[in-house]
């Protein structure tokens, strides 16, 4: 969950009112700045340029012009890894938003008990990819995982050895770490809904669904375009799980962008074609964030109370 | 796991229906919510089953999981996974987590600090700070994996692969633009008139910063701490490149050549599964609202 982008970025200037002595602490910002650049900046710019280079991960870096970028999208792989990609992001979102969505209605209620499914519905949260791929992977072993100790036929199928049930398991791990997130995110939208909303519509005579579709969506617009944002650039990020989980396997099957640039860098050492990978990555990545930011509307200061 | 069964005894006595507050806030929800209730319930079920698995399987013996049912609480527990997990040099593995997730928060979380402190305060008078905002928001959309082979080339190019700094130092770069977007947004929300009288007083903005600032801004500090701590205690892709040997590696990567080597002792890895990730349970024990603020980083607020 690193570097998403959250939702509301308030650049407000700040208001100058301590005077003259204020732009003397400049230096205050250099610390980050120099650490970020030689290990933020510098990279994504590099990444750039190895693309435009040949170089074996160990060796010396040869130019070789547009030599990576051909390889790259002449690939068919790369379509694969990118329809990969986009089937891991589209199938954990349309699972994970109505899910994460009703769970979060619910647990919105004061009730005690809810606080404790709330408190146990975290404890994925708190584990890595790696103990999360790990442990699915022995759960779900044909020969000795949870399916084949219960005598369950169906549940002793080969998950992680064909193609489109891997890409399923991949799906639901994710949702089984990230729901409760979600579900959290959701909770505290629902809870900032006015209850004189609900009650306007109680008096209008609204049922429970109406009251859920006209109220309780609208009002959550925001937040499902936060919640989604965070789940559609975070599915870019899925490299630990899967990693672990499949490797990108059976075949190809789970072999999404960043695994393929893992793949082509440092176990196939073409670091150049690798390189162009990840500019491809970082594109779809601030692709996807624009067009979030505009699904919403960029006006997100516009009431949410609107038809009060 | 100490705290979800000492709750679960407290709730037996609390009120399952709605209490006032419950209506007064509970976003008008009168009556029960099936559809709702129903995913939240079966949800537990799917979210309890198999961490009950990890558990009780870490405890059983290897004939005995093969033998047995999955489900089946062990007949004899046996702490013999655990010795042979403790025994692989976990506690180097451990070491190594906590070295690089102290060595990396810390300074991540007191930079940030400082730029988030001069950015609010003095960003309308210097574009140099104007800049750095805008940079530090850009930075936001960046994938740290996208970056990962530069990196790598770096860490060669400063004789620092395969040591524990190769991994701190990139995790602070990426933890610095969130980090100091959400102090930002905080201490923009202390007084102003506060900072005034600490000018009047004559102290100059280096003391503000650490005495005034700095303690008002201390919930969102540890927000910060915990977010970017948890995030790089699991974090797997920099440990797995830029460090090779097994003196350097830290617990994720350690879980994972562990799994290699033992796959096939199921237990002895959900033992490995547990130990690793009790670091952090213990935490959610102690501080749980904080760590939950932490995980979604104000999102839920």
């Amino acid at each position: 969950m690193t570097g998403l982008a959250p939702p509301a970025v308030r650049v407000r200037p700040a208001t100058g009112s301590t005077g003259g002595r204020s732009g003397s602490i400049g230096w205050m910002a250099l610390p980050a700045l120099t650490i970020f650049v030689a290990f933020g900046v510098v990279p994504l710019a590099g990444v750039l340029l190895l693309s435009f280079t040949r170089w074996d991960g160990i060796g010396a870096i040869h130019p070789a012009g547009l030599d990576s970028w051909r390889t790259v999208l002449t690939d068919p792989g790369l379509p694969h890894a990118l329809w990969v990609t986009f089937l891991v992001m589209a199938l954990s979102w349309a699972f994970q938003t109505p899910m994460s969505l009703l769970m979060g209605v619910f647990l919105a209620g004061r009730q005690r008990y809810r606080e404790i499914l709330a408190i146990v519905y975290v404890v994925p949260l708190l584990l890595s990819s790696a103990a999360l791929a790990i442990t699915y992977k022995a759960l779900l072993d044909p020969n000795f995982g949870l399916g084949a100790g219960l005598g369950f036929s169906f549940l002793a199928q080969d998950w992680l050895g064909r193609g489109t049930l891997a890409l399923g398991v991949v799906v639901f791990v994710v949702s089984w770490q990230f729901i409760p997130f979600h579900a959290l995110i959701y909770q505290g939208g629902v809870r900032q809904i006015p209850v004189a909303l609900y009650e306007a519509a109680q008096i209008d005579g609204a049922g429970r669904l109406r009251q859920f579709f006209s109220i309780t969506l609208p009002q959550l617009k925001y937040t499902i375009i936060t919640s989604s944002t965070l789940m559609v650039v975070g599915s870019l990020t899925f490299f630990d799980l899967i990693f672990v989980l499949t490797e990108g396997g059976p075949g190809d099957a789970t072999r999404v962008l960043a695994l393929d640039m893992y793949k082509r860098g440092f176990q196939a050492n073409l670091m150049g074609p690798a390189s162009a990978i990840a500019v491809i990555l970082v594109l779809v990545g601030l692709a996807l964030a624009l067009l979030l930011r505009r699904l919403g509307g960029r006006d997100a200061s516009a009431s949410q109370q609107e038809g009060m | 796991m100490a705290t979800l069964t000492t709750d679960t005894g407290r709730a037996a006595d609390a009120p399952t229906g709605q209490g006032p507050r419950g209506r007064a806030r509970g976003a008008g929800i009168g009556r029960f919510n099936w559809p709702g209730g129903l995913a939240g319930w079966v949800w537990l079920v799917i979210v309890v089953v198999p961490l009950y698995w990890i558990v009780i399987t870490s405890l059983k013996e290897r004939s005995s999981y093969y033998a047995q049912n999955p489900l089946a609480p062990p007949s004899d527990p046996t702490l013999e996974n655990y010795r042979l997990v403790i025994e692989s040099e976990f506690a180097r593995y451990l070491t190594n987590s906590i070295i690089v997730t102290v060595g990396s928060v810390v300074p991540a979380v007191l930079v940030s600090f400082m730029a988030a402190y001069a950015i609010v305060r003095a960003s309308a008078g210097s574009r140099f700070l104007r800049w750095t905002n805008v940079l530090f928001l850009m930075g936001l959309a960046i994938p740290l994996q996208a970056t990962i082979i530069p990196v790598y080339l770096i860490i060669i190019r400063l004789q620092m692969y395969d040591t524990l700094l190769a991994i701190i130092l990139p995790s602070i770069a990426f933890a610095v633009p969130l980090s100091v977007l959400v102090l930002a947004n905080f201490i923009r929300d202390v007084p102003k008139e506060l900072f005034e009288s600490m000018r009047m007083d004559g102290a100059t903005e280096w003391r503000t910063l650490w005495h005034l600032a700095f303690p008002l801004t201390r919930p969102a500090l540890v927000t910060v701490s915990i977010y970017n701590g948890l995030s790089i205690w699991n974090g797997f892709l920099l440990p797995l490149i830029l460090t090779q040997s097994p003196e350097q590696r830290t617990l994720p990567l350690a879980l994972w050549t562990f799994q290699g080597e033992y796959g096939v002792n199921v237990p002895a890895v959900l033992a490995s599964v547990v130990l690793a990730t009790l670091p952090i349970l213990v935490l959610y024990a102690l501080g749980r609202r904080q760590l939950l603020s932490g995980l979604t980083l104000g999102f839920g607020k």
